[in-house]
């Protein structure tokens, strides 16, 4: 194709109607957000729904989050253990180890997991009911979609993530564990002792709060672009990535302001 | 295809229906980017009537069934459901008003998780307080109307189009709704799987005398309908006497532009001397 062909077939947007298109996405995500929230005090609930997502979003998601968290707790012992040994501190690797885990990267791990594997999901499923006619179809049969599809979808993923980032956490202390003992030669005893005993409560805390942050933000947003399909099949393919890159951009970037904002109000 | 058995003992064809309008459409315009869609229309669709919405693609028929049912808003007019203002409505509002109403959409939009059995029961399950057995029963009831029991418990991916269509009346009159609206519950089906269709439209309108609002693009559909009426003695569609078609409530809508080009009954669109209209029926 020439490349006059070309230019002539992209279809141009001011930067205003850019702009406006963008404020306008936001303003429309911030309700969806709201309202998926404020949904938990309207009936009906749809608890069954909210246990089918738990299923889908927790137990599938779990062998992933658990390997995902093993390898990256091995590596960071591998990687420590080398920078420790130059100052004969191998023995704080289990410190070390804990605290990376716990505060950081558990939660974020787990969260880009899930954000890889629901979002994506979420965005597709509705997409396709989008395109399909089906969310019409539930809005002309008098039900809420977002009451129905989305709140059990996001109270399932807040919920379910918080339980992936504890079993991610362990796996990951595992896996430094393995490392530790198998290739460092550092006593399993010693290594747990110092894992635990380094970990205080603000830490805890810190690492089991993002995850409720992160699972509003992959539900909130593979639900928007679902809901926002345009263009049939292609549109759903299109949903499915934005909302996957956005989701796993806003955890990186979000996790930032969440940890600075609660070193504040822990006094860390 | 045999005809469907029907329910006749939940008819209300014996009961007084109250008067009045069911839709108005007062002056609805509405556009979208391409440009307007709708230019003006104004129609009312009384109690008890069968109104087909005729036009070319793209004329802006299907998109009147979404404004009755509240998922468009226009730019403006004023458009009453039932004799609610559906333009001034929230959309917490509009779903209880949407309870009140049935929809056959395009391509049956039927949820593709969801048996054939849960589909149907949909509404039901919504609103509550149905037992599973008074549920079953009803399920049974509108599968019956449309003559697909034996798929109560198929996923909608292992019926035929035409299947499909015919779940999605049963899953709109589950509730016996006061209007029902199709969106052309025959386009791009078989002849013969169309006419059973348009029978289970006339019976629908002739034993329960639902309000209703047709798209379609099919005008054999809309005199097959002008020209039959639902016999309940032999449970099937039979033409009416010769000069019998004023006992028919069905009326005609002509869209062109996004305006109403014709609104009147079958005769006076046969006598119609407007060329866009006797070149599109012709």
């Amino acid at each position: 194709m020439a490349a006059g062909d070309f230019l002539s077939r992209v279809e141009l947007i001011s930067p205003t109607d850019w702009a406006k298109g963008k404020v306008q996405s936001i303003q429309e995500y911030s309700l969806l957000a709201v309202q998926s929230l404020a949904n938990l005090f309207k009936r009906p609930l749809y608890v069954a729904d909210m246990v089918q997502q738990a299923d889908l979003i927790g137990f599938g998601s779990l062998p992933i989050v658990l390997a995902a968290c093993f390898f990256t707790g091995a590596a960071l012992a591998l990687n420590s253990a080398t920078t420790l040994s130059r100052f004969g501190a191998e023995t704080v690797i289990g410190e070390l180890v804990s605290l990376g885990i716990v505060r950081e990267l558990g939660p974020v791990l787990a969260g880009l997991v899930v954000a890889g594997r629901n979002s994506s999901g979420m965005a597709s499923e509705l997409g396709s009911m989008i395109v399909t006619e089906q969310i019409d179809a539930m809005r002309a049969l008098g039900t809420d979609p977002v009451k129905k599809l989305v709140t059990p979808r996001v109270i399932s993923t807040i919920i379910m993530l918080f339980f992936l980032t504890i079993l991610g956490d362990l796996m990951g202390l595992v896996g430094g564990n393995v490392v530790a003992s198998m290739l460092l030669g550092m006593d399993s005893h010693e290594y747990w002792s110092n894992a635990w005993q380094n970990l205080v409560y603000s830490d805890v805390f810190m690492g089991l709060t993002k995850p409720l942050v992160f699972g509003f933000i992959i539900a909130t947003v593979g639900c928007y672009y679902g809901l926002s399909t345009k263009g049939g099949t292609q549109g759903v393919g299109r949903a499915t990535t934005e909302a996957v890159v956005t989701a796993m951009i806003l955890i990186i970037a979000v996790d930032v302001f969440v940890t600075r904002v609660l070193m504040i109000l822990l006094g860390v | 295809m045999p005809t469907p058995t029907l329910p006749l003992e939940h008819a209300t064809a014996a009961e007084p229906e109250p008067a009045g309008d069911v839709v108005v459409f007062d002056d609805v315009h509405l556009s979208f980017d391409r440009g307007p869609v709708l230019d003006g229309i104004s129609f009312r669709l009384a109690r008890g009537e069968t109104k087909a919405i005729f036009g070319v693609a793209g004329a802006g028929k299907s998109t009147i069934l979404k404004l009755a049912l509240g998922l468009l808003k226009p730019d403006s007019g004023r458009i009453l459901v039932l004799g609610e203002d559906v333009t001034a409505m929230r959309e917490e509002d509009l779903f209880e008003l949407r309870r009140k109403i049935g929809i056959v959409f395009q391509e049956s939009a039927l949820f593709d998780s969801l048996t054939v059995r849960d589909n149907v029961a949909f509404r039901l399950m919504e609103e509550g307080g149905v037992s599973e057995e008074e549920t079953d029963r009803r399920v049974r009831e509108a599968l019956s109307f449309v003559e697909l029991e034996h798929t109560v418990d198929m996923l909608p991916s292992e019926l035929s189009g035409g299947m499909r269509r015919r779940v999605a009346i049963a899953r709109a009159i589950i509730t016996q709704p006061e209007l029902l609206l199709y969106d052309s519950p025959t386009g791009g089906l078989d002849p013969v799987t169309s006419t059973t269709i348009i029978e289970l439209i006339v019976k629908q309108r002739d034993v329960y005398k639902t309000s209703s609002l047709l798209v379609t693009h099919r005008l054999q559909d809309a005199f097959t309908m002008a020209t039959h009426y639902f016999d309940r003695k032999t449970n099937h569609m039979q033409p009416l006497p010769p000069g019998g078609h004023t006992e028919v409530p069905i009326d005609f809508l002509v869209l062109r532009d996004g305006k109403v080009i014709f609104d009147g009954d079958s005769h006076q669109l046969a006598e119609t001397k407007d060329e866009y209209i006797r070149e599109y029926i012709s």
